[in-house]
């Protein structure tokens, strides 16, 4: 038998976020310079031998930042999105495993959150308990419920009702062992599918929500107040707005290439 | 018809009422007294009961919600600590920037996503096909904000052909303010064409492969009627699910937008009351947004029903 070559977008999916992995990675062992460290006789310049990526308008290091700004990417989308994933596969069984009114109550009162997109939930969240990594987190969290919800009602639904399940419960397992054993694994690759179209969202929404002044501290670098604080000097340097803005695309691009080449590897019916 | 109708006006109406409390009770959650926090741990115990009488609080929660929706369904949305003016007037003096802002994005969005998602579809399996895929692919991963400073980059800071921020006002200079939203609107639409060309593309194939678009072909049908009459037809269900997710998208990007640009639209007015602690003008931006967003996935719905019968009857 042939083995089967992985999908293209999965390679490519894989490489791009590997290379932000590793960069954040790496910025924990060797950075070229303090991305902190002021250097106002390079102000704003552009690329070199010294500064790949140029210098901002204090003279720091963009690649250093852009590696650090790695980090706070990674750190904020991961959790933002295992939040949404664990809260919301919770919900989403329990909904769909209980059935009749209760999933009805249960999924209309998720369902309000697509009313909150994760930029309108950081703005109620950020008045009420000030901008910041974690209101960030929480925000885009929060309005990444309903898309797993949804998911894992649908899964628990549809895998319910089968032969094995049925065996199951007449062997005597409780529900908690039933979903556990029998369901639970099922329903977990449309998650992971999800999980990484999610992060793709999740670092978009926190770049945003950084630009914004609502996301990550201005002292910690992140690619979005990088961008913030590049806007003020664009006419006399383009270099700063440019290295953190490419390192979104490909962080964005990566997550969401390798979620559609997951779907494409675990399920060959939706390739095209 | 009817009677899909009224469930679906008894579920917005939920779902309303719902997002209405997510809203009011954020404020409650605010840690200690809001006043205190608003004024400061240093200001006058007269100011702090004035603008506790003026935020409800010393009437219960439950009862200040009651009041609060009540003003809210009159379209009073109480008023702004900030401005000290009524904060419906001071979303309302906004409108002119973000509905226009909004709706020309969208359009924008759909004119550009339709036509290219349709013929990719289309033409899947060509050389082109995959080069349109990574292109639509590539424009979704591009922020809109990004987007926008490289176009002031190259329109305003490098040819000078269009501002690179602000708004003079409709009552100024109509010109001058449409040639202000031009670079928004370029930043937002097509950032948003993006995303709807793949959504569009993938509506369209799911059609295509149908089994009575293949017997409409078994049967000899032209191909221009295969896809006018049987599979555009079909698409239009999914088609206006895309419409409607893309006017979210853009009606929230213009947060971001406004920003880039300067813009004094509904998502700057929000960022400045998040800075002052302005509850009542957060609660009423917030809930606008929110209602919005249900209404708009209300409307689509009803579309469904309209133009899918097997919906309307079910």
């Amino acid at each position: 038998m042939r083995r089967r070559r992985p999908p293209l977008n999965l390679l490519l999916g894989g490489g791009l976020v590997g290379l932000v992995v590793a960069a954040a990675l790496v910025s924990f062992v060797w950075l070229p310079h303090d991305p902190q460290r002021l250097n106002f006789a390079a102000q704003l310049s552009g690329p070199s031998a010294a500064h790949w990526f140029g210098t901002d308008h204090f003279g720091r290091d963009l690649f250093a930042r852009v590696l650090v700004g790695a980090r706070s990417t990674l750190l904020v989308g991961a959790i933002a999105v295992g939040i949404a994933l664990s809260l919301g596969a919770l919900v989403g069984a329990v909904a769909g495993w209980a059935g009749g009114w209760a999933d009805e109550a249960i999924m209309r009162l998720v369902d309000v959150l697509y009313a909150f997109p994760a930029i309108l939930m950081a703005l109620l969240l950020a008045a009420v308990f000030r901008p910041g990594t974690v209101t960030a987190m929480v925000a885009i969290g929060l309005a990444t419920v309903p898309i797993f919800a949804r998911l894992m009602r649908a899964s628990v639904v549809s895998l319910r009702e089968r032969d094995y399940v049925e065996a199951g419960r007449a062997l005597g397992a409780g529900d908690a062992r039933l979903l556990r054993v029998h369901v639970l694994p099922g329903a977990a690759s449309p998650l992971v599918v999800q999980a990484s179209l999610s992060l793709a969202v999740a670092v978009l929404a926190e770049a945003a929500l950084s630009f914004l002044g609502l996301g990550t501290p201005p002292d910690v670098p992140s690619w979005g107040n990088m961008l913030r604080e590049a806007q003020g000097f664009m006419m006399l340097s383009p270099w700063a707005a440019l290295a953190p803005g490419l390192a979104i695309v490909a962080t964005v691009l990566g997550w969401s290439l390798l979620g559609d080449g997951l779907r494409d590897a675990l399920d060959p019916t939706t390739r095209g | 018809m009817q009677r899909f109708l009224v469930r679906r006006l008894l579920t917005t109406l939920v779902s309303l009422v719902l997002a209405s409390v997510v809203v009011f009770g954020a404020v409650l959650a605010v840690p200690g007294d809001p006043a205190a926090v608003i004024l400061g741990m240093n200001a006058a115990p007269e100011a702090l009961s004035a603008l506790r009488q003026q935020l409800g609080l010393d009437v219960p929660a439950p009862l200040r919600y009651l009041q609060w929706l009540g003003g809210v369904l009159r379209g009073d949305l109480g008023e702004s600590i900030q401005y000290q003016r009524p904060v419906a007037r001071l979303i309302g003096d906004r409108l002119g920037v973000s509905v226009p802002l909004t709706l020309a994005a969208a359009l924008l969005a759909t004119l550009v996503a339709v036509p290219v998602g349709i013929l990719t579809a289309l033409k899947r399996g060509t050389a082109w096909d995959p080069l349109i895929v990574l292109a639509s692919q590539l424009g979704a991963a591009i922020p809109s904000f990004w987007l926008g400073l490289l176009l002031i980059l190259v329109f305003a800071v490098g040819l000078g052909w269009l501002p690179s921020g602000g708004f003079p006002g409709w009552d100024v200079s109509v010109g001058r303010s449409l040639r202000a939203l031009a670079l928004p609107v370029l930043a937002l639409g097509l950032g948003q064409a993006a995303v709807m060309t793949r959504m569009t593309r993938a509506a369209m194939l799911d059609v295509l492969s149908q089994d009575f678009v293949r017997t409409a072909r078994a049967k000899g049908l032209a191909h221009r009627s295969v896809v006018g009459k049987h599979a555009l037809r079909n698409a239009l269900v999914t088609l206006v699910t895309v419409l409607g997710l893309t006017l979210v998208n853009v009606f929230v990007g213009a947060i971001v937008i406004e920003q880039v640009f300067s813009l004094p639209g509904i998502g700057r007015l929000a960022l400045t009351a998040i800075g002052n602690r302005d509850y009542p003008l957060v609660q009423g931006v917030v809930l606008l947004y929110a209602s919005a967003i249900v209404l708009m996935s209300f409307l689509v719905d009803l579309s469904y029903g309209w133009l899918d019968p097997r919906i309307r009857y079910a």
